[in-house]
Parts: C-alpha cells; sequence; structure tokens
C-alpha cells in the first residue's frame, strides 16, 4: 500500500497539478493578508475559503484522478495485490498531496507574515487541521462515487451535487426546518442536524474559536451547554474524525466487490 | 455695671463658653490608648479632631458619626463588624473616612446594612478604604457634596437576593466617585434618583449583576472607567443628558449580559469607549437623541442592537470591527443615522481614493432579522448558504430597513 501510495504521491506531484493548487493557496494568502493587514481578520476571511473551497477542490479532483488513473489501476489490479490497499494508496496519495498543497501554501504567507509572534497561531492551526480533515472526508467521498459510476460525466454530476448539497442546501433545509417548527423546542435537533454534515461541523468548530460571544448570548440550555464547554469541542471533532474513516472503510468495502 | 461692662462680660463669657475650638486636637486609638475603641474616640473627640486608629483589630459596628471628624487609619486597622449589622453610619457633615480595612457587615433581609453609611450629609470624603465580606459597602443616602476615591470593595456575592452593592448612591447629588476597584457585588456601582455625579477611573469586574447600574439619575458623567466580566455588563434607564466617555465593556457574556444596556435615555453623549467581546454590545432601547461618536466595536457578538422606539440617533465616525452581527433591528423602520462609519465588514470599493468607499454600506443583515425571530438559526452563522441569502438582502431589502445605509463608510479604521 505505501508503495502504490508513493507512486501516486509522486505521480501528482509530476502532473503538476498539486503545484498549481499549491500555488493556488499560496496566491490567496497572500492577497488575503496584503488586502487585509490584519492577522485575526485574514483568518476569519480564510475560513470561508477552507470550509467551501477546500471541500470543491477536494470533490473534483478526487473524482478526477480516480477516472484518469482508471487504466493504471486495472493494471495494477492484475498484479497479486491486495484491492484494498491499492485504492487506499491512491485515496491517501491524493488526500496526502492535497493536504500538502494547502498547509503549505497557506502556511508560507501567514508564517512570514509573523504567525508564530502573533496570537493567532492557534485559531490558525485549527483552521488548517480542519481543513485537511476536510480534504480527506471529500476525497473519500469522491473516490466512492467514482468507484460506484462507470460513467464519467455522471460522476461528476454526483460529485459536484454532493458538493452543493453539504455546502448550500443542506443549511437552506436546515433553515427551512427551523423556521417551520420555530414553536418546538430545537436546540437538540439542530445540535443532531449539524453532525450530519462535515460542513457545517467545521464551521461549527471554528465558530466556537471565533465567535464565542455570538454564541453565548443564545439561550438554549443545551445549546450553551455544548458550546460553551470543552466537551462540545471534542465531541465534535471525534465526530469529524468519524467522517474521515467512514467513506474509507466504505471504499474498501466497495473495492473488495467491485467487478472491474 | 454699665452698658459697654455688661458687653465685654458677655463677649468674654461667649469666647470662654460658647465658641468652638478653633484649633483640632488628634486622638489616638489604640488597645492601650485612652480611647481604646473607635466608639470611645468618637465620645471623646471633639468636632474637627481627628482621630488617629492605630493598627489593630477593632470588633465594633454601628458607629455613629454625629460631629465633623476624621478616621485615619494607619496601616489599615480592621474594622470588623462581626457580621452583626451596619458599621460606619455618617450624620454629620464634614466627615472624612480613610485608610481603614472595614470587613463582615452583616447581610439583612430587611435593612440595607453597609460598610459605610452616609445620611444626609454634605462634604464627606471617604478615601483610601478597603471593604471585605460586605453586604453594601458605601451607601450615599441624600447626601451630595462628597467624595468617594481610591476604595477597594471586595466581595463574596453569590446570589443577587441577599448580595449588596458596592457604591450606593441614592438621591445623592455632585457626588465624585473615582479611582475606585469595586469586585464580587451585586451591582458594582448603582445610582438611583442622584443627578450631577462624576464617575471616573473606576474598575468594576466580576460583579454578579451589573458593573454600573443607573436610573432615574440625570446629568451625570462617566469616564475612564472598566466594566469588564460582569454578570450582566452594565445597565442604564430612565436617564437624561449622560455623557459617557473613555470607558470600556469587556468581555460580558451570557444570553442576558450586555456590554451596555440604554434603555429609556434620552439626549446622550456616548463617545470614545471601547466595546469588546461582549455578547451584545450596546442594547439599545426607546431612547432618542443620543450622539455615539468615535466608539469602537471589536469583536462582539452583536456591536449594536436597536429594539424598538429608538429616534434620532446618530453614529458617526465609529470602527466596527469584526463583530458577528455589526447592527441588528427588530423592525424594518429607520429613523435613526448612521455616517462617516468604519465597518469591517464593507465590501465596496473607493475608485476616486478620498478614503470614503464610493457605494453605501447596509450594515443590516437578513440574517440577524431571521436571528431575531428563531434564535436557533444562530447556529447558521457563517455558512455560505446565509452569505448568499445577505447578499441577495444587500441588494434589494425587503425585511430590513431600505432606508438604513451608511453613505459614507470608511476606507480605513477611524483613529
Amino acid at each position: 500500500m505505501l508503495k502504490i501510495l508513493k507512486y501516486s504521491f509522486y505521480d501528482l506531484m509530476r502532473s503538476r497539478w498539486s503545484y498549481v493548487y499549491f500555488l493556488f493557496y499560496l496566491l490567496l494568502g497572500m492577497v488575503l493578508l496584503f488586502l487585509n493587514n490584519d492577522l485575526s481578520k485574514a483568518v476569519i476571511t480564510l475560513m470561508n475559503i477552507i470550509i467551501i473551497l477546500v471541500p470543491l477542490i477536494a470533490t473534483i479532483f478526487g473524482v478526477m484522478y480516480f477516472y484518469n488513473s482508471r487504466e493504471f489501476t486495472e493494471l495494477l489490479l492484475a498484479q497479486p495485490l491486495k484491492r484494498s490497499s491499492i485504492f487506499l494508496g491512491q485515496y491517501l496519495g491524493v488526500a496526502g498531496s492535497l493536504t500538502m498543497s494547502l498547509v503549505l501554501g497557506l502556511g508560507l504567507p501567514f508564517a512570514l507574515y509573523g504567525l508564530f509572534q502573533s496570537g493567532a497561531i492557534l485559531n490558525f492551526s485549527l483552521l488548517i487541521l480542519i481543513g485537511g480533515l476536510l480534504t480527506f472526508i471529500f476525497a473519500g467521498l469522491a473516490f466512492n462515487i467514482a468507484i460506484s459510476n462507470e460513467n464519467r460525466i455522471k460522476g461528476f454530476g454526483y460529485a459536484v451535487l454532493l458538493w452543493l448539497f453539504m455546502a448550500v442546501i443542506y443549511d437552506g433545509l436546515f433553515l427551512l426546518t427551523l423556521i417551520v417548527f420555530e414553536e418546538y423546542p430545537l436546540d437538540t435537533f439542530s445540535l443532531i442536524a449539524t453532525v450530519f454534515n462535515p460542513i457545517d461541523l467545521s464551521r461549527i468548530l471554528i465558530l466556537l474559536k471565533l465567535d464565542i460571544s455570538a454564541l453565548l448570548g443564545y439561550t438554549g440550555a443545551v445549546f450553551k451547554d455544548f458550546l460553551g464547554t470543552r466537551l462540545g469541542f471534542i465531541i465534535s471533532g471525534a465526530v469529524l474524525l468519524l467522517w474521515t474513516l467512514l467513506p474509507v472503510w466504505s471504499l474498501s468495502a466497495k473495492a473488495k466487490r467491485k467487478d472491474f | 455695671m454699665n452698658l459697654q461692662n455688661r458687653h465685654s462680660f458677655y463677649l468674654l463669657l461667649l469666647l470662654l463658653l460658647g465658641v468652638p475650638r478653633v484649633w483640632a486636637g488628634t486622638i489616638p486609638v489604640c488597645g492601650n490608648c485612652h480611647a481604646r475603641t473607635i466608639q470611645q474616640g468618637i465620645a471623646l473627640a471633639e468636632d474637627r479632631d481627628t482621630l488617629l486608629i492605630r493598627d489593630a483589630v477593632y470588633k465594633e459596628y454601628n458607629l455613629i458619626i454625629d460631629k465633623p471628624l476624621t478616621l485615619l487609619g494607619e496601616n489599615y486597622p480592621v474594622v470588623d463588624g462581626q457580621e452583626k449589622g451596619e458599621i460606619f453610619r455618617i450624620v454629620s457633615d464634614h466627615v472624612q473616612i480613610q485608610g481603614l480595612r472595614i470587613i463582615n457587615v452583616g447581610v439583612s433581609y430587611t435593612s440595607d446594612h453597609a460598610a459605610i453609611r452616609v445620611v444626609r450629609s454634605s462634604n464627606f470624603h471617604i478615601e483610601d478604604n478597603r471593604f471585605e465580606n460586605l453586604f453594601f459597602g458605601i451607601f450615599l443616602e441624600k447626601s451630595s457634596h462628597g467624595i468617594v476615591r481610591g476604595n477597594q470593595i471586595t466581595g463574596v456575592a453569590r446570589d443577587e437576593y441577599n448580595s449588596g452593592n458596592g457604591v450606593h448612591l441614592w438621591y445623592s447629588n455632585n457626588v465624585a466617585v473615582t479611582d475606585n476597584r469595586i469586585e464580587g457585588v451585586r451591582d458594582g456601582i448603582y445610582l438611583e434618583f442622584s443627578d450631577t455625579i462624576r464617575i471616573r477611573g473606576n474598575e468594576s469586574r466580576k460583579n454578579l449583576r451589573y458593573g454600573l447600574h443607573f436610573m432615574f439619575s440625570n446629568d451625570n458623567v462617566y469616564t475612564d472607567n472598566l466594566f469588564e466580566n460582569n454578570g450582566a455588563g452594565v445597565a442604564v434607564m430612565f436617564s437624561k443628558r449622560i455623557r459617557m466617555t473613555g470607558n470600556r465593556f469587556l468581555k460580558n457574556w451570557g444570553p442576558a449580559s450586555y456590554g451596555m444596556l440604554l434603555k429609556e435615555i434620552n439626549d446622550a453623549e456616548i463617545s470614545g469607549n471601547l466595546f469588546e467581546q461582549n455578547t451584545v454590545g450596546i442594547n439599545i432601547e426607546g431612547s432618542n437623541r443620543i450622539t455615539y461618536i468615535e466608539n469602537d466595536f471589536v469583536s462582539n457578538g452583536w456591536a449594536v442592537r436597536v429594539m424598538g422606539a429608538c429616534y434620532s440617533n446618530s453614529f458617526n465616525r465609529n470602527n466596527f470591527l469584526y463583530n458577528s452581527f455589526d447592527l441588528s433591528y427588530n423592525s424594518n423602520v429607520n429613523d435613526n443615522s448612521f455616517e462617516g462609519n468604519y465597518w469591517s465588514s464593507y465590501s465596496g470599493y473607493d475608485l476616486d481614493k478620498n478614503g470614503v468607499g464610493d457605494i453605501p454600506h447596509r450594515p443590516v443583515k437578513l440574517f440577524s432579522y431571521i436571528v431575531n425571530r428563531t434564535p436557533e438559526t444562530l447556529i447558521l452563522l457563517r455558512s455560505l448558504f446565509m452569505d448568499l441569502i445577505d447578499f441577495s438582502e444587500r441588494v434589494s431589502p425587503v425585511f430590513t430597513p431600505d432606508n438604513l445605509a451608511d453613505p459614507r463608510p470608511q476606507i480605513r479604521a477611524i483613529k
């Protein structure tokens, strides 16, 4: 598996896609800092980018890579190799290289700007950590979609839809539910509803750090207990990890059964 | 005896008996002095004497100071009320109390026991005392022209119903409350029916309810105070012509907690204050003709929340930096003006480079309106969907006041 991981990783490096993403994040970080002149404000803007762009890139890139390397995958399948290690190796290669582009691309400009001397370092590391987790989650989901759809157009369609659903539509439905049932106690519901969407969950995790004063203004006891404590932070972190493991598990299960 | 002689006789008599001593004596109070207790000291003292209280523990309460005296503590002697009731009651003008450590005021559910109570007196001077384990700290009742300065009040209040206020003014006028440090009481500084008071340089922290609380108190000036981490921040109600400048309101967190709560305040000036990390920076209700100039609102949940019946207020040259919501309205009517502020959320541009944004800024988000209606939706803060809705609302306002905009948003933060 490690060999395949290494191969995928170098393959991506050679194909320059990693550089493109690295440069994209680098440019983004520089522009952000250049325009804002303020670390803590840049971190807030960065949050929006991380929870929207990172999943999009991971999804599209995951699907793209899977379809492009299909011939190579078939070649590998002919060898005496474990199926799960082939697919997991590829998946980890893609997710790993994307995460590396993210960390380096955003980390460099911020580090040069004096991140280590500022108080924003904790918030920033949390952002990067969440960005990495989201990359792994959405690359995994993308691989799942690609492996279940032979038709590329369909696969891409589903992948984009998945992102759109998680990033926008889910929140719309969520809001609608909250407004329609506003007469009922909704604390527990809204907490549970966020757990089912990794983007929402990441957003809440970051909000816990950034907008705590607003969140504490909310009167619901359940909500406040959850958000106001370390426990809430740990639980949301754990669920996010679960979200990373779930697609991987499903991928290896699918890979075992699939008939090429 | 002729007339002239009689006159000089009376004059002599007057000199011997009636005329008060013009020189002031000093009476030491200590364990083996002539006056062993403060009570004895007060009884022995003539008008305008000084009681020099030596470093010891005095277990006394219900001390009534009924003549102009100066009580001076050496090395903070302890006056221990043993939780039996009120400790000092000043009923005379020109009384000064300085350098005492007053502890253990009794809690009562029927009367407001205080460490020092001033009743119907003027020209009092309460300075540099320390108060611990108290019910009420300094209670001014129908008194005027006094100074309360440099005191440290440290309470251990747990419940609102059995705790008192740090500095309490009731029907008192022309008092200066300066440089006091107040912690752990119910309300740090409390004013009711007290006019022309100057509150300056105080630090009010970690109080159970409000750092500063006043009602029906007009023409007061509040400058350079610090209100931090109080249960419900600062509440000011039913007062006119208030000036608040250079105060800091920090970290007042909680569902019913405000940096400052304004209710029925008219013709006030609020300038140069800092509101940082409060759940609500300023909550305004039924307040008219207030000018907000050069305040900084930094990292609050809501910087300004306007609840209704607020007319002719103006916001000029304020900084709104990184608040979750800069402004929230609960209706779509607006009679307040916003001009020349800096909004960190401003997304316009400045093509002619005159430092003023070319398109007006709409500070009220649709999302803040939704959150007012259904508080649970707060969980969708900063989600892409909300940003999209906010954007469309900004382009064509339906739910938020359409005339509410800053026509001259600044491009750079105001120094």
